[in-house]
């Protein structure tokens, strides 16, 4: 009996030794993690439909790379940065997670941010904005993907200094991610020689701004620049309306909006807003086929969240295929000598801080006469080429840039 | 004019006036709270969800039946209403007996199966809800630009939180329903039928949460969660005010609306805690609210 135990062991022993040498897999599976909001407030943008995103690039493989499977696993972070962590090591640790992707909110990000570069663990993010992430808290196996505040700032920040609009007032939600929102702004808006009338901070998570907007109204500002997301930035510009705002002649900025946001609104609400984007499914063919898949699946089209988790996980799988290996040091290299091509990103490059050069889109919300049908929200206003869209790498104070 | 802390007095008019809008839904929450406590003692965890309820049957009115605003502010606090009915009927009537603690924690279960419920099936995103036509636009106050529909809230409001005044606090059927709170088994020797009676106090009380959630409808999203961010105030609304007491919960509702409202002009990144600090210096100098009786 004795004998047959130690027999078993070694054969164990051999089978498992001998299982890397085959394949340059770890444990014979490419396991990706989607880390996201998925009952919260962000669960519409990202939540299940960056899951499905993630699923769809790993069936363009056949669930299969490298000679290895590709398995997606799905968690709720609700959006605390402690579960986050927590969720993220012990995937890492005992799970096998390979990746860990999407991650919205900055402070759940920022959480698993310092994990993934400890535990040298790939981590794709396509949720969260704050520009730490591609800049002081950096990290070599940490990329942004689909947008950062640097790129929404300087985008509609620009768009509408040009149109004229040149002082500004914030209503900004008071926590990290909307103060570096407004910050960002505030330094484009300087820079090209605008004047800001002053600021307003509310609480996360208000749901009457009619005592803001009458201030922002009564500061005399050309625009009133919402430095919040989600259900915040959605009441805002709902109430805007009802007191008139937009049409008094003041212009109104939704800083970070999300087309489930504009879905929420309604066009008669929203129609005429300025926003910046990484993706919208109406540009091409391609983005047209791949959101009418993913709606078929999801029950509504990608925003551009999720859109971000498809190119980055597709991507990652293409530089592992490459790579022939999951392991993360060689993998890196090859997702930074690869470019991004796909429906999402044309000719997208990986700088050395992390952030991922791809073009950004400035929008304008449809008026209800404009639009044909159910999502048919945006037009395209203008490209915004990629290397004026982020920050330079230079400038990020990310440590890994020389 | 005068300058009050270099805030020009329009602006200060213009606050007040919001704070007063805030506080009719607070009023209104409140007061179905205060009449359920009063009547039931029953701490009802589920009027947020219900208020959340009452608002998306109004907008399932609109998308699937065509039915407008004023049709939904008669069906949603119905629907709401006999809602409530059964869920007293089958479920809260048992606990009567048992300690405050347990009618909290059932109706606190109930609001997160609410809640979950419809986040599942319609996203946390919410859905927009126009103003009905008859009430876009607004009026130029002079200091401020009124629209019409926060105007028809504030007015709605104080007409329904006096109406359940009057009728709890001056009509011989509110007595009945006084008398029964205080004494069940003599009402019941009288031949009043005091489980039918309070069933309907708990279908009324949670009615009023729908139709508050019916005139937020416009103003706000429809959203799963707008009830869980508005529950905690008004319960801190109703502790200030003194719990069951009717008046209080009008009066507080509408004061404490304006304070808020105040605290958002000369510092609003307070501006969701002012309440609670009001609560904590209430607690600590009025332990019984500041209309409630000690028992």
């Amino acid at each position: 009996m004795r004998s047959l135990l130690l027999a078993g062991t070694a054969l164990l022993t051999l089978a498992a030794a001998a299982a890397p040498a085959a394949a340059q897999v770890s444990d014979n599976v490419v396991r990706i993690g989607v880390l996201n909001d998925r009952s919260g407030i962000y669960a519409d943008l990202a939540g299940e439909g960056s899951a499905i995103a993630a699923r769809m690039a790993a069936e363009e493989f056949g669930n299969k790379v490298a000679g290895a499977a590709v398995e997606i696993v799905v968690a709720d972070h609700q959006n605390k940065a402690d579960i986050a962590a927590s969720k993220a090591r012990e995937w890492v640790d005992t799970g096998g997670v390979d990746v860990i992707a999407d991650v919205p909110n900055s402070a759940a990000a920022l959480a698993v941010q310092g994990i993934a570069r400890d535990k040298k663990r790939i981590f794709l993010m396509s949720g969260p904005g704050a520009t730490a992430l591609s800049g002081a808290q950096c990290s070599p196996y940490g990329f942004q993907w689909t947008y950062d505040n640097y790129a929404m700032a300087a985008g509609t920040g620009r768009a509408l200094y040009e149109q004229g609009k040149k002082k500004w007032f914030f209503v900004t939600a008071d926590y990290a991610f909307g103060q570096s929102l407004e910050e960002e702004t505030t330094k484009m808006v300087k820079s090209l020689g605008g004047t800001i009338a002053g600021a307003v901070r509310h609480p996360l998570g208000t749901s009457d701004f009619s005592s803001f907007l009458l201030q922002a109204q009564g500061s005399g500002a050309d625009v009133i620049g919402l430095a919040n997301a989600g259900g915040d930035t959605v009441n805002a510009v709902k109430q805007a309306a009802e007191f008139g705002i937009t049409q008094s002649g003041q212009s109104l900025a939704g800083l970070l909006m999300f087309i489930t946001d504009v879905n929420a609104l309604g066009l008669p609400s929203a129609q005429g807003l300025m926003l910046t984007t990484g993706f919208y499914w109406d540009m091409d063919d391609q983005t047209r086929d791949w959101s009418k898949k993913f709606e078929a699946k999801a029950g509504k089209k990608p925003t551009m969240v999720q859109a971000g988790v498809y190119s980055a996980v597709k991507h990652y799988l293409k530089a592992v295929e490459a790579a022939k290996t999951d392991d993360a040091d060689k993998v890196v290299a090859k997702m930074r000598e690869l470019p991004v091509e796909d429906m999402f990103a044309k000719k997208g490059k990986i700088a050395a801080n992390g952030r991922m050069f791809h073009d950004m889109y400035l929008a304008q919300v449809k008026t209800p006469a404009e639009s044909k049908g159910a999502w048919d929200y945006y037009k395209i206003v203008k490209t915004i080429p990629a290397d004026t869209a982020f920050m330079d790498p230079k400038q990020s104070g990310c440590p890994l840039v020389k | 004019m005068f300058n009050l802390l270099g805030v020009p007095p329009q602006v200060l008019f213009g606050q007040l006036l919001l704070g007063l809008i805030n506080g009719s839904f607070y009023a209104l929450l409140s007061l179905g709270l205060a009449v359920i406590f009063g009547m039931l003692n029953v701490i009802n965890f589920a009027h947020g969800a219900l208020y959340m309820v009452g608002a998306f049957v109004a907008w399932l009115l609109l998308t699937y039946l065509g039915l407008g605003y004023w049709w939904a502010l008669l069906v949603a606090p119905t629907v709401v209403g006999l809602v409530g009915i059964a869920l007293e009927k089958t479920m809260l009537s048992r606990l009567y007996k048992l300690d405050h603690l347990y009618g909290l924690l059932l109706t606190f279960g109930l609001a997160l199966i609410f809640e979950g419920a419809f986040r599942h099936q319609y996203g946390v995103s919410g859905q927009p809800y126009p103003i009905p036509d008859a009430l876009k636009g607004g009026q130029n106050l002079g200091f401020m630009f009124l629209p019409n529909y926060r105007g028809w809230v504030v007015v709605a409001s104080l007409v329904i939180c006096f109406g359940t005044w009057f009728a709890i606090e001056r009509t011989k059927l509110g007595a009945y329903l006084r008398a029964a709170t205080e004494n069940p088994t003599l009402v019941q020797a009288f031949g009043i039928n005091v489980p039918v009676m309070v069933s309907l106090t708990y279908g009324f009380g949670v009615a009023l949460a729908g139709l508050a959630g019916v005139l937020a409808a416009p103003i706000y999203q429809v959203s799963p969660l707008m009830g869980t961010n508005l529950i905690i105030i008004v319960f801190a609304v109703v502790v200030i005010g003194g719990m069951g007491s009717i008046l209080g919960a009008i009066v507080t509702g509408l004061g404490l609306g304006m304070l808020e409202g105040l605290t958002k002009v000369f510092y609003p990144e307070a501006s969701n805690i002012v309440v609670f600090v009001v609560m904590a210096i209430v607690l600590l100098i009025k332990p019984a609210g500041l209309f409630g009786r000690e028992r």
